[in-house]
């Protein structure tokens, strides 16, 4: 097999891109806890500490907020740290580091400081596991001036969203899904980046614009290609990037086939949905055919019983579903 | 101990610039020139003053709310701390900051913030950073008797000590946290012993006396220096103005939170007054070589206050500019 179709699940690309970015650059360092366990983070540490050694790979006690803190402070002063957040839902504690200091430092510093962070939390649910297991926190995150948010939804955009995420000057939640991390795709071998800030086409089409992001983009895409043998033509705009939105992408699209459902892992109130709902209405509602449709979850807490969580949890059936819907299949 | 007279008058210039440069907000905070919150350091100079001289620019300072006097003492510029008070872009943050948010990585002051304990976690990144980098810096963090409600202090604690990290923890008791009094936020008056627990080396000092803040200051940093570990110093002292703004206490009609017994005690212990007793008794220098200072640091006071009143504010147009690094204005 020729090395450039080269595979890799989505949760070993991620490893890739920590273990090529630390032996491309000393001051790169991992901090977190639970990064020595794969029940906590999967495959994504693997064979790191054996690389790097335990002083630049950190496992820690569970002091959320003052180890994130310490991840900003490091990346004030040099170095660039990641901190990893197995589940986004711990990482509620380290909001004070995260929108008080790391968001706000450069701007209130007049530019005088930046801070090359990234903030990795982890959607991990499903399986149970309830409210405070379950969360998906982008819009959250994407509401603070000064962080970018990405959510990469491929093994490929995994990795080179990561080599970004560490290489940009500023902080960056990077927010990963572990329903994607047995997802295996083409991985190319060398360090490469994906530029924050841009969406992708996934499936191109006419009748209609999807428009989401991580888990639900990947799901989208199984949608498009089932309705493609089914006679529509959808559309999937991968956002990549939540913050900055990639505009320019998304009012292409929904110029073109003039009907749009977004859809996000998120709950539907002030969300991600929202927004990119907002701009659409703002810029390109006069190309609207129909009214813009959004499907996320519902502003209800994750439950534990696997009953409910079929009908709360979005996948590509629920997709499929609401497309139907609005084009009238 | 034996000290050159250039040194002991290099601390005593240090406490008059802070104390000037306090008392010359003053004025202009009650004509409404000065709109931004501004907590003067007046009665506290001998701890910045007697920490930063063990201190070298590769030592890294984060402050608090508190700061003028750490970012003085640091060697961070009059004439951009007084413009950045008056919010001016002339000022260390450009006028993005105000008093609470002083900067000057040049001099290794690497920012404050008002958020209480917020700095703690940023310095023992900082700390972190040194002992991955291997190098023989230290990182220090001041904050207030009132950090010591907040969880976070003890998560770096804790962790500091783990790690074996050169970070200095200086708090400052003035026994107020803004209204409060230390003891009704506390049960034990006692603040250092709160290190101990985490194996940490602590102690308390007199913080109004330079010298014995020198000496205290000295033998931690080289503790740190030397890959012990971090050290804990509690120094006591009293703000000798309010919480925010010149008042006795807190703000405007608050008038009654603090003894005027107790803070008559306090202003007998004044350090500078007590300090500059010491050099004349011990004939280390002449009261016309201390006035000669007086004059000099009163003239570059009232220098940068001319310079920020001919400074320029911020540009509106240039609003945007420094949320991002690097980003485009």
């Amino acid at each position: 097999m020729f090395s450039k179709m080269r595979s890799l699940n989505y949760a070993m690309a991620i490893n890739e891109a920590l273990f090529q970015s630390m032996a491309a650059d000393d001051t790169v360092f991992l901090i977190g806890q639970g990064l020595k366990s794969p029940w906590y983070v999967g495959q994504t540490c693997t064979g790191l500490i054996e690389a790097f050694g335990a002083n630049r790979v950190i496992d820690t006690p569970v002091s959320e907020n003052a180890v994130t803190g310490a991840a900003v402070g490091a990346s004030i002063s040099g170095m660039k740290a990641i901190v990893v957040h197995p589940r986004v839902d711990f990482m509620l504690y380290a909001l004070d580091p995260v929108i008080n200091e790391a968001a706000n430092w450069c701007y209130m510093n007049g530019g005088h400081c930046s801070v090359p962070v990234v903030i990795w939390g982890i959607i991990n649910r499903g399986g149970e596991q309830g409210a405070q297991h379950s969360q998906s926190l982008q819009s959250v995150f994407a509401h603070i001036p000064g962080l970018k948010v990405v959510m990469p939804a491929t093994p490929y955009d995994a990795k080179g969203l990561m080599v970004s995420a560490i290489k940009d000057p500023n902080p960056v939640i990077f927010m990963d899904d572990r329903w994607l991390y047995g997802i295996e795709d083409h991985v190319p071998e060398d360090l490469y980046e994906v530029e924050i800030g841009k969406a992708v086409i996934r499936n191109s089409g006419t009748d209609i614009t999807v428009v989401a992001s991580s888990y639900v983009a990947s799901e989208a895409q199984y949608a498009a290609i089932e309705l493609k043998s089914e006679g529509f033509s959808v559309e999937v705009v991968d956002l990549r990037t939540i913050k900055p939105l990639d505009t320019a992408c998304i009012f292409d699209s929904v110029i073109k086939t003039g009907k749009l459902l977004i859809v996000d892992g998120g709950w539907r109130s002030f969300g991600v949905s929202a927004e990119v709902a907002a701009l659409v209405a703002e810029n390109c509602i006069k190309y609207m055919k129909v009214p813009i449709k959004r499907l996320a979850l519902p502003d209800i807490p994750a439950p534990a019983s696997r009953d409910l969580e079929k009908g709360y949890y979005i996948h590509r059936d629920t997709i499929k579903n609401a497309v139907m819907e609005i084009l009238g299949g | 101990m034996k000290y050159e007279n250039s040194f002991l008058l290099s601390l005593y210039r240090t406490m008059v610039r802070i104390r000037y440069c306090e008392e010359s907000f003053v004025e202009p905070i009650l004509n409404g020139s000065i709109r931004c919150p501004v907590h003067l350091y007046t009665g506290e100079e001998a701890i910045a003053a007697g920490v930063s001289a063990n201190l070298n620019v590769d030592d890294k300072v984060f402050g608090n709310h508190r700061s003028h006097g750490h970012f003085l003492a640091k060697g961070g510029s009059v004439l951009q701390l007084v413009a950045e008070v008056f919010c001016r872009e002339t000022g260390c943050s450009r006028g993005r900051g105000g008093s609470m948010h002083l900067v000057d990585p040049s001099v290794g002051f690497l920012g404050a913030a008002p958020i209480v304990a917020g700095t703690i976690s940023l310095a023992l990144g900082v700390a972190l950073g040194n002992k991955i980098k291997g190098n023989k810096s230290v990182a220090v963090t001041y904050f207030g008797d009132g950090a010591t409600g907040e969880g976070v202090l003890y998560e770096a604690m804790n962790f500091a000590s783990i790690r074996k990290l050169p970070l200095l923890f200086v708090c400052e008791n003035n026994y107020y946290a803004t209204h409060m009094p230390l003891r009704e936020t506390r049960n034990r008056e006692s603040i250092y012993e709160i290190a101990i627990p985490f194996g940490i080396e602590a102690c308390r000092e007199d913080g109004n006396d330079v010298l014995k803040v020198y000496e205290r200051a000295k033998e931690a940093v080289s503790y740190c220096r030397d890959g012990k570990g971090p050290f804990f110093l509690e120094f006591e002292t009293y703000r000798l103005r309010g919480h925010v703004g010149p008042d006795d206490n807190i703000q405007g009609e608050h008038k009654d939170i603090r003894p005027q017994q107790e803070v008559d005690t306090w202003l007998k212990k004044d350090p500078i007054l007590r300090f500059r007793k010491h050099l004349l008794d011990s004939k280390k220098a002449s009261k016309a070589e201390l006035d000669s200072i007086d004059r000099e640091i009163e003239a570059e006071v009232e220098e940068a206050h001319q310079h920020a009143h001919e400074s320029q504010a911020p540009d509106m147009k240039e609003l945007g500019k420094y949320v991002f690094q690097n980003a485009v204005a």
